[in-house]
């Protein structure tokens, strides 16, 4: 089945796979976002998750080590921006910005001398005969853990923010820090928590890029994927589910327009490049033209820094 | 005795928010502590509910000693707080609400079961899927009473609860409060309302800069004493004479608008006309439409241009400051961050309103001369207690940055003045000051709105009284001889739960 050379199963199981940094990274975002922070260094944390999670498994030979690594490389990023932010009480959008570019000039640094490098292989998760079913296997079935482990996260996050103690205390912190304090929870401590865990999510994102998609390191390899992920945390209305509707539209629209370039579409090759970012501005204009219903989703205390007032 | 307080002191940089402050509260009792904004009452209970430590002093619980280290710790020893603030969350639902302020909360549909059944055994019935954004101000306060319920407290804290609440909720109120004192739970109210305390009361502590200066039975003291210890002085009450309307200064017709917040209130149809030295008060339990009234009026949200008709003149479609060239000033509700720009200096803030009226401007250059002038005219005819017009907003008290903020309008003669909450959270002596003030502008013919809810200060100034319900406005009635009770219909009463109140009473007693 081909539809202007384009293959259908292909094109989505190609989507999945194109979709998954973005959707580690946003995800996490939102766990961030949903306890009232607003971290803009998802890209700096995602491409120090690439570089530590590449040494990591170049180093070992072991690519679960390497995305242990960067894991543990993003959450330490996203720490500094919560001490700084949190403790320090700076402005949480100059922070973010700052660690953006931190981010890519550490990454750089470290990878000096990774570049051509090639990470040992991460090997599709066997799942006996149902990897064989038509187009369903070849969709479904044929993707490597992380693919799976990104989709479980969704929906654990998903569980979480919904039927947990632990997730509605995050929620709370988020929509009014000061109630939440006056009740006695440790809101600087809650927030510390959800930033390490969105750094961790933005490491693992990046190194899913490194070690999987591309699979090779270049500097700023990136390449925006970050500011996507915040955008598509708005696009979701800071629902999970919606993180990953937005991540595999972006993922999609990426994808197809590759596709259509190989094809030979008639369609300048520039405007194919933008549309996925072009496309993303449409669906955010869209999503926020009602204002009242855009401030329902968003927590009440997002971006605003907490000091326990006397 | 449940609660004991031994020379409890806890002092902040430059000033001691409790001095030595020692009492005690017995089981089965209602104890008021009485005091004037900044006299440390809310630091007080903030030490009882662990959210504060005291510097010196201990305290005395059940028998024990009592120094919790949180809220957590407190809740656990059977201490529950209603919040002046709100402690609610908008955007979760009832049942979430209750969870969070729980030690450990049963599984949520126990939960939902718990709420309904507590809530109708005294009177306060709650549906626990509701957002609490979507409630009404008297709702919500029973979300904070329903979940400090739920844990059967030894001892209730209730900071400022009847401030937002009409005349009947109030009464249903003091009738669960009773209730629960009858059931041997102590009670700790706080309030500036002499007239609730004198009722509802069997003892009080009043407090003056960090100090208790006097214990007494609020029953057997006047509502004047009771005021004049809190203050340390005698009052001035304010002086009104009979006024004849003139001319209609202002008219609104079939004002409707929708609100910008996803909590908002939207306005229907409201109409009234206002005439020159008079003043009308628009009474309402907050959140009734108050600040969308005072945006449609203040030009901030713009309406059709017939809407809103100033001396005869369309001004609906016009801006802020179109509408202070013609004569229409406002003051907000909210002091700083709306009011006033709390980190910008009392000459820049006179200068935000000011500038079409007053010409501090020429050719879009600023006059910091005048505009330093006009501040310090604000601040000498209003007795605004500061430093000088260099000092930046937030540095004010609340009482001083109302009165500047206020006086900042009056002082560029409106032809109509839109005021909301004028003496909200002022000290005594100041919104005397204030609400003097307003009278002043009547009585040389000015046309005033008052919003307001505090219903004994808009009886005091008002010659109509006008009320908000749910966005549409009440036809205004003479104020003169209208009763609580009345008022409270006007309000849309406590919203048709009488009934259930007495029903649960039955129930549960």
């Amino acid at each position: 089945m081909d539809l202007g050379g384009i293959n259908p199963a292909i094109l989505i199981a190609s989507l999945m796979v194109a979709s998954t940094p973005i959707l580690l990274a946003a995800l996490g975002e939102l766990v961030v976002e949903k306890s009232g922070v607003l971290n803009l260094g998802v890209e700096g944390m995602m491409i120090t998750g690439a570089i530590c999670g590449f040494a990591a498994a170049v180093e070992t030979g072991s690519p679960a080590l390497g995305f242990a690594a960067a894991a543990v490389g993003g959450a330490a990023m996203a720490l500094v921006f919560g001490v700084l932010t949190q403790i320090l009480l700076s402005n949480q959008v100059a922070t973010g910005l700052a660690l953006t570019l931190f981010g890519l000039g550490l990454s750089a640094l470290i990878g000096q001398g990774y570049g051509g490098v090639r990470p040992p292989g991460t090997g599709k998760l066997d799942l006996g005969p149902l990897g064989d079913l038509p187009v369903l296997g070849r969709i479904l079935f044929s993707h490597d853990p992380m693919v799976y482990l990104s989709l479980a996260l969704v929906a654990a996050v998903w569980a979480f923010l919904r039927y947990t103690r632990a997730g509605l205390v995050l929620r709370a912190v988020g929509e009014s820090h000061d109630a939440a304090h006056a009740l006695g929870y440790r809101v600087i401590a809650i927030r510390l928590a959800a930033i390490a865990f969105g750094g961790a999510c933005a490491g693992l994102g990046g190194a899913y890029l490194s070690l999987i998609r591309v699979p090779q390191w270049t500097e700023g390899m990136t390449a925006g994927a970050g500011w996507i992920a915040l955008a598509i945390v708005v696009f979701a209305q800071w629902r999970a589910w919606g993180v990953l509707l937005g991540a595999y539209l972006f993922g999609g629209v990426t994808v197809l327009q590759l596709n259509l370039q190989a094809a030979g579409a008639a369609i300048p090759v520039e405007l194919l490049s933008a549309s996925p970012y072009l496309v993303t501005i449409l669906v955010l204009v869209i999503m926020s033209s009602d204002r009242r219903r855009a401030a329902l989703g968003a927590p009440a205390s997002l971006g605003r820094s907490f000091h326990a007032s006397a | 005795m449940l609660l004991d307080l031994r020379g409890l002191t806890k002092a902040y940089p430059g000033v001691v928010a409790n001095d030595d402050v020692s009492f005690s509260v017995g089981a089965g009792r209602i104890h008021a502590l009485l005091g004037e904004n900044g006299a440390g009452k809310s630091t007080l209970v903030k030490m009882i509910y662990g959210l504060v430590r005291p510097d010196a002093g201990a305290m005395q619980f059940d028998g024990a000693d009592y120094a919790p280290a949180s809220p957590h710790e407190a809740r656990r020893r059977g201490v529950a707080m209603v919040f002046q603030h709100f402690s609610l969350f908008e955007a979760l639902d009832v049942a979430e609400n209750v969870a969070l302020g729980m030690e450990d909360p049963p599984k949520p549909r126990q939960l939902a079961r718990r709420i309904r059944e507590v809530s109708e055994a005294y009177g306060l019935p709650l549906d626990p899927a509701r957002r609490v954004g979507t409630l009404s101000a008297g709702e919500r306060q029973r979300v904070e009473i329903i979940r400090c319920l739920l844990q059967d407290p030894k001892l209730l804290i209730m900071d400022e609860p009847t401030s937002v609440l009409t005349p009947q909720e109030v009464d249903i109120l003091f009738r669960t409060l009773r209730q629960l004192a009858a059931e041997g739970t102590a009670i700790l109210y706080i309030s500036h309302k002499l007239e609730e305390i004198r009722t509802l009361c069997d003892g009080a502590t009043i407090l003056r800069l960090g100090k208790v200066v006097a214990d007494c039975t609020p029953s057997e003291r006047s509502a004047r004493e009771l005021a004049e210890l809190m203050v340390g002085e005698t009052l001035q009450v304010p002086q009104r004479q009979p006024r004849e309307g003139g001319a209609v200064a202002l008219e609104l017709r079939n004002l409707s608008l929708t609100p910008r917040s996803p909590f908002g209130t939207a306005l229907k149809e409201i109409s009234l006309t206002l005439k020159e030295g008079e003043i009308l008060g628009i009474g309402g339990v907050a959140g009734n439409g108050q600040d969308e009234l005072l945006a449609a009026l203040s030009g901030e949200a713009p309406t059709s241009p017939a809407a809103v008709q100033l001396k005869g003149a369309p001004v609906g479609q016009l801006g802020p400051d179109a509408r202070r060239r013609r004569g229409l000033l406002t003051a907000p509700e909210e002091r700083l961050g709306h009011a006033a720009a709390p980190d910008m200096s009392l000459t820049e803030n006179a200068l935000l309103t000011a500038m079409v009226r007053e010409r501090l401007e020429r050719r879009g250059f600023l006059r910091w001369g005048a505009a330093k002038g006009f501040a310090e005219q604000v601040i000498d005819r209003f007795d605004v207690r500061t430093p000088g017009p260099g000092v930046a907003a937030r540095a004010l008290s609340g009482g001083n940055l109302q009165k500047f903020v206020i006086g900042r309008e009056i002082l560029q003669r409106p032809e109509v003045l839109v005021v909301n909450q004028p003496t909200w959270g002022v000290d005594a002596s100041a919104a005397a000051a204030i609400r003097q003030a307003l009278l002043d502008l009547a009585d040389n013919g000015t046309a005033v709105i008052c919003i307001s809810q505090d219903l004994d200060e808009l009886l005091e100034i008002s010659d109509r009284f006008a009320a908000l319900n749910e966005g549409r406005l009440s036809a205004p009635r003479l104020a003169q001889g209208l009763t609580v009770d009345e008022i409270g219909l006007m309000m849309g009463g406590a919203h048709d739960m009488e009934a259930v109140h007495d029903a649960g009473a039955i129930h549960a007693g």
